[in-house]
């Protein structure tokens, strides 16, 4: 916003300027008044959600983070720093963030993953539609019904052991949700399960809005397909790849649906956001809770001015 | 290309459909199986008749039935909320200028920047005491008030409304009011469509809001529901199963009839 003032102001100016020519212009009969206030009276009630249900909360909760509060007392004890030193110092608080890294990784993956069938079904291909919504169907499943899904895909005898069992590979059946060391691997995968549809038809998109010619000349040129991946398709969709890579960093640091329903935490699978509901509504310690909730609040917004920097940022424009 | 390359591509290609496919299928599998035979057969073998009895169940005992009843009149209520709300503020931006519009275009990129998931700790305590805690109106009023991607579609698509006709019914002696509930609203069609659409899957597979503010059994939405079923079908998969394809079913039927208009919503939405 700050960048554009001059220029934002000046277009005010002159936008007012016409605005209050019109306003004499109907003001004889006597409407002035009424187009004054009108803008505010559109904008009351979305103010008013928007103050409500984010600006009240968010000061509130860097107010509870200094408090030892319980979420019910009346009175709410002032301790300073102590949450914070309690989420930085206690191992197995800090532990999550050694979880999100599993998510991270798979992350990876999945826009790889999503690359390749993106570009691969930009061109010419047999039965291109369904394969799309194959790709891209599991993003649309509510992720309740996926982490029950994958209950079962994983369980002991559930349907990736027999799948093994069908291909005489028992020796590699494994306690997949129940092993500490294995859980965050098939928790990460289903992520990828889940996530990859949206990144594929993102990419996609992007390759198919470079324009026909430029691949006709390419290949007048003599390019092959790898040619025209690495000097046509992967410049022209390097923006929404970058913007992937920082919404992956995000999303890692707040997973929740998927460990939740399959493993509720357990056996090393706990994340940011699981931890800080417990300990708010199971653990009524709001103060930690809402200390955690900053932390991970002020990771989120230097990813996403990290992102401002890095990926030039030409769409948000509301003004 | 090459045949071998060609062939590569297809193998992927159909690999990829498998990994989608199969997780699915047994799950389909299993839902017509009986609680013996679910138990004496694997996840791959094929049902031996097509049961009905674990939809029956889950319907009833499981209240996928209530479900459905509460997502929907949450949907609804949300939607129309969304949009009345999401229009009003992209006419008043785009449309006046006035006293305090650089600070509420600041207010709203603003809170673009915070994660809803981050603060629900807070949000809590506002929802709780504005007495909304355990009813239908906790989610409504949440999935109505933090969203703006919905403000974002409607501002993109007002600008391309030519102002003129704003300033042709002005001269005909339209009021404000009239003009953006008889001219400009009804332009808005295809941004309606947009934010019905990416709207109306996000709150149908919403699951943090409702279990956070309506724990309450008879308040559950499908997403709680069928969170549900962990508890008392553990032992009978198979009604877990059926719970499962129950969710699944709108899903695929609305995806098979919107196709078109999910991924152009989608990128319209995502690229925000």
């Amino acid at each position: 916003m700050a960048n554009t003032s001059p220029t934002l102001m000046r277009t005010l100016k002159t936008r007012r300027l016409r605005r209050e020519t019109r306003d004499a212009r109907v003001a004889g009969r006597g409407r002035r008044s009424g187009l004054r206030l009108t803008p505010y009276l559109f904008l009351l009630a979305p103010i008013a959600l928007l103050v409500t249900f984010t600006y009240i909360p968010v000061v509130n909760m860097f107010y509870y983070s200094f408090t030892s509060w319980d979420g019910l007392d009346k009175t709410k004890d002032w301790v300073g720093f102590d949450n914070y030193v309690e989420v930085f110092t206690r191992p197995e608080l800090f532990r999550v963030f050694y979880v999100s890294l599993y998510y991270f990784a798979a992350s990876f993956l999945q826009i790889a993953l999503a690359l390749y069938f993106a570009t691969v079904l930009s061109f010419r291909t047999r039965f291109r539609n369904f394969f799309k919504g194959m790709i891209f169907f599991p993003y649309l499943i509510n992720g309740v019904a996926i982490g029950l899904i994958f209950i079962y895909f994983f369980k002991p005898g559930g349907t990736l052991d027999s799948l093994l069992a069908a291909f005489d590979l028992e020796s590699l059946q494994q306690q997949w949700l129940g092993n500490p060391d294995i859980v965050n691997v098939s928790l990460a995968s289903t992520s990828v399960w889940r996530y990859t549809g949206l990144n594929f038809v993102l990419f996609l998109g992007a390759i198919q809005s470079i324009p026909g010619q430029v691949y006709e000349a390419a290949e007048l040129d003599g390019a092959n397909r790898w040619h025209q991946f690495r000097y046509i398709i992967a410049p022209g969709i390097k923006p929404i790849i970058g913007l992937s890579f920082i919404l992956a960093i995000a999303g890692s640091l707040s997973v929740f649906e998927i460990p939740f329903v399959m493993t509720a935490g357990a056996n090393g699978s706990m994340t940011f956001v699981i931890q800080t509901v417990n300990m708010a509504f199971k653990f009524s310690k709001f103060g930690l809770a809402s200390a955690m909730a900053v932390v991970l609040l002020a990771i989120v917004l230097v990813v996403t001015w990290i992102q401002r920097r890095v990926v030039p940022d030409e769409k948000v424009d509301l003004s | 290309m090459s045949a071998l390359a060609r062939t590569f591509k297809y193998l992927t290609l159909v690999a990829a459909c498998l990994v989608t496919v199969v997780p699915i299928a047994v799950i389909v599998l299993g839902s017509f199986k009986g609680h013996q035979e679910f138990l004496t057969s694997g996840p791959l073998d094929l049902p031996t008749g097509f049961d009905l009895e674990n939809y029956v169940t889950a319907f009833t005992k499981g209240k996928m039935a209530q479900g459905f009843v509460n997502t929907t009149i949450i949907l609804v209520l949300s939607l129309v909320g969304t949009i009345v709300i999401g229009s009003m503020t992209a006419y008043a931006i785009d449309r006046f200028e006035f006293r305090g519009r650089g600070v509420v275009l600041a207010l709203f990129l603003l809170a673009t920047l915070v994660p809803a998931v981050t603060t629900q700790v807070a949000t809590f305590q506002v929802v709780n005491q504005l007495g909304l805690f355990n009813t239908r109106w906790a989610a409504i009023v949440l999935f109505m008030g933090t969203d703006i991607v919905s403000i974002y579609i409607f501002v993109q698509f007002m600008r391309s409304i030519p102002r003129e006709l704003d300033e042709a019914a002005t001269l005909d002696g339209a009021n404000r009011l009239t003009i953006f509930y008889r001219i400009i609203f009804p332009l808005l069609k295809p941004a309606i469509a947009t934010v019905v659409i990416i709207k109306g899957i996000a709150i149908y597979n919403e699951f943090y809001v409702p279990f956070l503010y309506m724990p309450s059994q008879d308040l559950g939405v499908i997403s709680t529901s069928l969170f549900r079923f962990k508890g008392p079908f553990s032992a009978d998969w198979e009604v877990i199963c059926a719970g499962v394809v129950v969710v699944l079913l709108p899903t695929l039927i609305g995806f098979l009839l919107l196709q078109r208009y999910i991924y152009n919503g989608l990128t319209a939405g995502a690229t925000k």
